[in-house]
């Protein structure tokens, strides 16, 4: 319906009498770095209950196998960073392509590995049983990571909360299987990969429709 | 913009004001038809609002003001699209609309179909005759069989309940 002009006065006299003070958010990079943080805090606590001389001798054995955690890591920083931005109402769309060269990186790492495990005789794949706990544990680290990041991104204004909240589950998943190699005793194997995108996309797809009614309704 | 995130409200007041401006002229540069154009102004300035916390003051404050105009600009026309798409005036589509799971089933031809249109009571049979098989508006089924439109109505549901549990029940 047409507004009349007057309603435009009648608006911002209502907006202006509830005009309170505000505290100006930090910059996108400094919030992602106090959630990437946290995070921080929580691998050094899992590294502390890990089997760490076994996490090295598999390291030691077949170095390239931090490629994967290296491109899971980064993927993490990136999208976080790209979902603290896509949080203010005025930022492109295109933030939400950042993670995805590490992503690559991340997915063509755990794809050598495969490769690695049909040339190479005597090492250990990851069979559908093993995968099941994979699942568990990245959904069930991706929770509270999600809950806090999404708490966080509330404090800006997203006009895209479900790509917003889309990225922000995509680095909470990059999170969760970054810290999974601490109790990964696995090297990749085709299922591994393909147990790891779907938890990856499970995590993604619940934020974006939790999270992004979450963010909505923050911003309506 | 500085002062009214610090909770000036004449220098808030004001800036409001002098956005209309700015807002109507992206709206307009984005092709919003004019009677809506105020509808993004007042969406705009209330995103304002609510999100002026995220202004940076390192940046420009009217680039900031216009892309949120763009994006509600946007918003609205889309919103506009879907409406158009939805809402079809068409009062008696309903009563006409083929139920898909009896008329595209293979119920054994049109005779059991005719037979249970024959065998309807008469006001169901006539409501079934003259606005589904003839095809007839209402208005003009009432005026060929002297009842209101109501009855013809309510004839009609009746004769498609009792078709439909016929014809489901043997096809």
């Amino acid at each position: 319906m047409p507004q009349p002009p007057s309603s435009h006065d009648a608006l911002i006299l209502k907006l202006t009498a509830e005009l309170a003070p505000v505290h100006r958010l930090p910059s996108p990079p400094r919030r992602a770095f106090m959630w990437l943080a946290l995070v921080a805090a929580l691998a050094f606590a899992l590294a502390a209950i890990a089997d760490r001389p076994a996490v090295a001798a598999r390291l030691v054995a077949a170095p390239d196998m931090w490629l994967s955690p290296i491109g899971s890591a980064l993927t993490m920083v990136l999208a976080a960073l790209a979902a603290f931005e896509l949080s203010l109402p005025d930022r492109s769309e295109r933030w939400a392509l950042l993670p995805l060269p590490a992503a690559l990186l991340w997915l063509g790492a755990s794809g050598a590995g495969c490769l690695r495990s049909w040339l190479v005789p005597g090492v250990h794949p990851a069979d559908l049983n093993d995968t099941k706990d994979c699942i568990s544990f990245i959904v069930a680290l991706s929770v509270p990571l999600s809950a806090l990041l999404l708490v966080m991104l509330r404090r800006g204004h997203t006009l895209r909360p479900g790509l917003t909240a889309a990225v922000a589950g995509f680095a909470c998943a990059a999170a969760a299987a970054t810290l999974l190699v601490f109790f990964h005793p696995y090297d990749a194997s085709a299922t591994d990969v393909v147990v790891h995108v779907f938890a990856v996309a499970l995590v993604i797809g619940a934020n974006q429709a939790f999270g992004g009614r979450m963010l909505r309704a923050a911003g309506s | 913009m500085v002062a009214a995130q610090a909770g000036d409200r004449a220098a808030y007041a004001a800036l409001l004001r002098d956005c209309i401006g700015v807002i109507a002229s992206v709206a307009r540069r984005q092709r919003v038809p004019p009677d809506r154009i105020d509808d993004v102004v007042q969406d705009t300035l209330l995103t304002v609002h609510r999100a002026r916390q995220t202004y940076d003051p390192t940046r420009s404050f009217t680039a900031w003001l216009a892309v949120i105009a763009e994006r509600r600009a946007i918003d609205l026309l889309r919103k506009t699209g879907r409406q158009a798409l939805r809402e079809v005036h068409a009062p008696i589509a309903y009563e006409r609309h083929a139920d898909e799971s009896v008329a595209t089933r293979d119920t054994g031809g049109d005779a059991r179909l005719g037979k249970a249109v024959a065998d309807l009571p008469e006001r169901q049979r006539e409501a079934v005759q003259h606005l589904v098989l003839q095809e007839r508006s209402l208005a003009e089924a009432a005026a060929a069989t002297g009842r209101s439109a109501g009855s013809l109505k309510v004839n009609l549901h009746r004769a498609l309940k009792s078709l439909r549990a016929r014809v489901g029940q043997t096809g």
